[in-house]
């Protein structure tokens, strides 16, 4: 983007009235002047409480002292702290992955149907996406519900055994995954369903000219062309996922065992609930470094391709 | 717009003909001439039990000449804990606010003591149990009114034929409505045989092992009645005793007859699996019995709350008192005492119980046998022995009696259910003991 300012010259001696028309016309000012609602709003939503979380990770429990990193050594010393980790690390990762290989087989679906029919099918997938999660949540805890769940109910009459899907660990692990790649493999979807059709349909033909099987177009055409898309799409998706907080705590409240707790679920249960708003801080901003990390590699390599294009 | 020119002459005339009406004029009381007073009351899940406080607000409101505005906060989604825990925060909010449990003492700093309200309604009404005193009193200080509105407790609520069919218990019998009870042999010994007798009749005891409030509750008053104490008044951290040691291997005999799902109840299962008649017994105020009577009549007027059963150090029942607390950054604070005192006469509370069908229980000794409790049905008296009338069991709160700021955490963690999840589920006596104590120590950061 041209900017006036670096061809032109503000006159200092001059009126300034003419000086503040100048820098009036300067696109960079209007690019700032028309950014500046959000650059308020994200300084108030985002970057205000996110200022006072490292804030308040910094004070004792009954907050009239600095500890400094106090309550980050103190976490590490936790083992229930760390079992959150390694949950949160299996629900967002395991659910991502999920989430990315459904969307993928789901946008092939529905890019091979005729487009006739297509927007049909493409706003009825989207549609566990687009409900509040709360309430579409609510609905899996009457299907898993340890009295009268649903799935229980068909096991029953099919001579199965009940499954105590959220009062057993690993049943509880699963219910939270599913539910959540259920809400998420829709925007997967869709992501990946732009980035289908944005794929030269002459690079298909090239390559089956060149003899080449299904597979190898998927492979050496599809996937190549849709890379930095899925990328991106599973960082974001990382992000959210690893912020998740209504699943868990619709579904499970963190039970059986504190084994389904998950960062925000447990920030929430010891800053809110138990009283330690520093210590709950302090949890919630574990998920940074994690998921700096992430970003940092994710967005490194998408950069790396974007120079080597 | 017209506009006139004044002369000198004119306006001093004026001026002086309007200082002379405004010096000589009476004073006349303004209708709100007290001022503004703002509450934050729990909104009540019982229909209908809003009015009957917002009515007496009114009428204080009326007498005072304070304009009062009232915002009724709902529990559900933790809403009433963040509004408090926000008004904590920016230091500003309502005038008056209710508060669970352990949130007085939780704030302890920031409310306003409440000894001249509290001790002039304890020689009205009487003495209160030493769960509510433990809880709102603080260093010689009351932090906070005990409310009638949300105050509850979480004994037994059994089905009157199913208890009689398979345990072979005359709950009725035993706990009559409208006289003492004959409880002697309800002890923890006959309670198991009846959990067991049930859960073999294919109509198990509901009784959650969640974090959840009533999971704790029940947990709770079973180790109070074993005198199994995880952290004793002094803060120290006593969890390796044989009395813990005994209420989880009875809890482990418990949950055998219990079902298999139970460590994932949270507070609406145990209701759900009564009104459902899926089980003989759960632990809950009469909310279930309430939604049971609009929604399976037929498994309501089989219901009778009761006492708890005995253990060797008492019989003890879970109280969950609610308080009303005024910040010390509170705007009006005579005008929020003089409505606490108001809405805590006996004629008050009387008719807040009432309008939420005997669910809410004043916490004073003289206020346990309204006519609501006796009358309420079907079947008539399921409510009689809910407030306690006759004194039958010591009122109690789980982790008590740990330093309040400890014993919220144990409370919210859920810390004792999941020491019975754990045992249960085969976990060596020694590392749960382990587990426990070391997720204790972790409450003990100042």
């Amino acid at each position: 983007m041209a900017d006036i300012a670096a061809r032109g010259h503000i006159s200092v001696t001059g009126d300034s009235r003419s000086s503040l028309h100048k820098l009036m016309q300067r696109k960079s000012t209007i690019a700032f002047l028309m950014a500046l609602p959000l650059i308020l709003l994200i300084t108030l939503l985002v970057a205000y409480p996110a200022g006072y979380a490292v804030y308040l990770a910094t004070l004792n429990k009954g907050m009239t002292r600095f500890v400094g990193l106090g309550n980050f050594d103190f976490l590490f010393g936790r083992d229930t702290f760390w079992m959150v980790v390694y949950q949160s690390c299996l629900f967002a990762i395991t659910a991502v992955i999920f989430k990315a290989i459904i969307g993928f087989v789901v946008a092939h679906f529905v890019h091979n149907i005729p487009s006739k029919g297509q927007r049909k099918w493409r706003g009825m997938l989207l549609v566990p996406w687009v409900i509040p999660p709360a309430m579409s949540t609510l609905a899996w805890l009457w299907l898993f519900d340890p009295s009268y769940s649903a799935f229980n109910w068909i096991f029953e009459h099919i001579g199965l055994d009940r499954i105590a899907w959220l009062g057993e660990t690993g049943w509880a692990r699963f219910s939270v995954i599913l539910v959540n790649v259920w809400i998420g493999a829709p925007f997967f979807m869709i992501m990946y369903l732009a980035a289908l059709k944005s794929v030269p349909e002459q690079l298909y033909e090239a390559a089956a000219i060149d003899g080449a099987t299904w597979w190898q177009r998927i492979w050496y055409v599809t996937l190549p062309m849709m890379r930095n898309i899925i990328a991106i799409t599973a960082l974001f998706s990382l992000i959210v996922t690893f912020a998740n907080f209504d699943i868990v705590r619709v579904l499970t409240k963190g039970d059986p065992l504190n084994t389904t707790h998950i960062f925000g679920t447990w920030a929430f249960r010891v800053g809110i609930e138990s009283g330690d708003i520093p210590l709950g801080a302090t949890v919630s901003l574990f998920m940074v470094p994690i998921l700096a990390v992430a970003a940092t590699f994710i967005l490194r390599d998408i950069t790396k391709r974007g120079s080597e294009v | 717009m017209v506009s006139r020119k004044v002369s000198r002459r004119r306006f001093v005339a004026g001026t002086a003909a309007a200082s002379t009406a405004f010096v000589a004029a009476p004073f006349v009381r303004g209708a709100y001439a007290a001022g503004k007073l703002n509450v934050g009351f729990w909104d009540h899940w019982v229909p209908g039990a809003n009015a009957a406080t917002e009515t007496l607000i009114k009428e204080w409101a009326d007498k005072e000449k304070v304009e009062v505005q009232i915002d009724f906060i709902t529990s559900q989604g933790n809403k009433l804990l963040l509004t408090t825990a926000a008004e904590a925060q920016a230091k500003s909010g309502h005038d008056i606010l209710a508060m669970a449990t352990f949130l007085p003492a939780r704030y302890s700093e920031q409310l306003t003591p409440m000894n001249d309200v509290v001790e002039q309604l304890i020689k009205d009404n009487g003495k209160v149990n030493a769960t509510v005193e433990y809880l709102g009193k603080i260093g010689g200080k009351w932090l906070a009114v005990p409310a009638t509105v949300g105050s509850q407790m979480k004994g037994p609520c059994s089905r009157i034929d199913l208890m009689k069919d398979l345990a072979g218990i005359d709950i009725q019998a035993m706990y009559p409505a409208g006289a003492p009870p004959k409880a002697d042999n309800w002890n923890l010994d006959t309670f198991l045989k009846a959990a067991e007798a049930c859960h073999k009749g294919g109509k198990p005891f509901g009784i959650g092992l969640g974090t959840t409030s009533d999971s704790v509750d029940t947990i709770g008053a079973i180790f109070h009645a074993y005198g199994a104490v995880l952290v004793d008044a002094k803060g120290e951290i006593v969890v390796k005793n044989d009395q813990v040691r005994q209420a989880l291997d009875y809890y482990k005999k418990l949950m055998a007859f219990l079902p298999p799902d139970v460590p994932s109840w949270d507070d609406s299962s145990n209701n759900k699996w009564l009104i459902a008649g899926q089980g003989a017994l759960i632990m809950n105020p009469p909310s279930a019995w309430a939604v049971a009577k609009r929604d399976a009549p037929k498994v309501a007027e089989q219901c009778w709350t009761h006492g708890f059963p005995a253990g060797p150090k008492g019989r003890f029942g879970p109280f969950l008192p609610f308080f009303w607390g005024t910040w010390n950054f509170s705007k009006n604070q005579s005008a929020a005492k003089s409505l606490l005192a108001y809405l805590s006469q006996a004629s008050s509370a009387e008719k807040m119980v009432a309008a939420s069908g005997g669910y809410d229980l004043p916490s004073f000794e003289k206020l346990t046998t309204f006519k609501t409790w006796a009358e309420e049905g079907p079947p008539k008296g399921t409510l009689y022995h809910y407030p306690n009338p006759h004194n039958h069991q010591i009122l109690s709160i789980a982790a008590a009696p740990a330093p309040h700021k400890i014993a919220e955490q144990i409370y919210t963690q859920g810390i004792a259910t999941q020491m019975a999840v754990r045992y249960y589920k085969g976990e060596a006596m020694d590392k749960t003991l382990d587990w426990a104590a070391k997720e204790i120590e972790g409450f003990m950061r100042n």
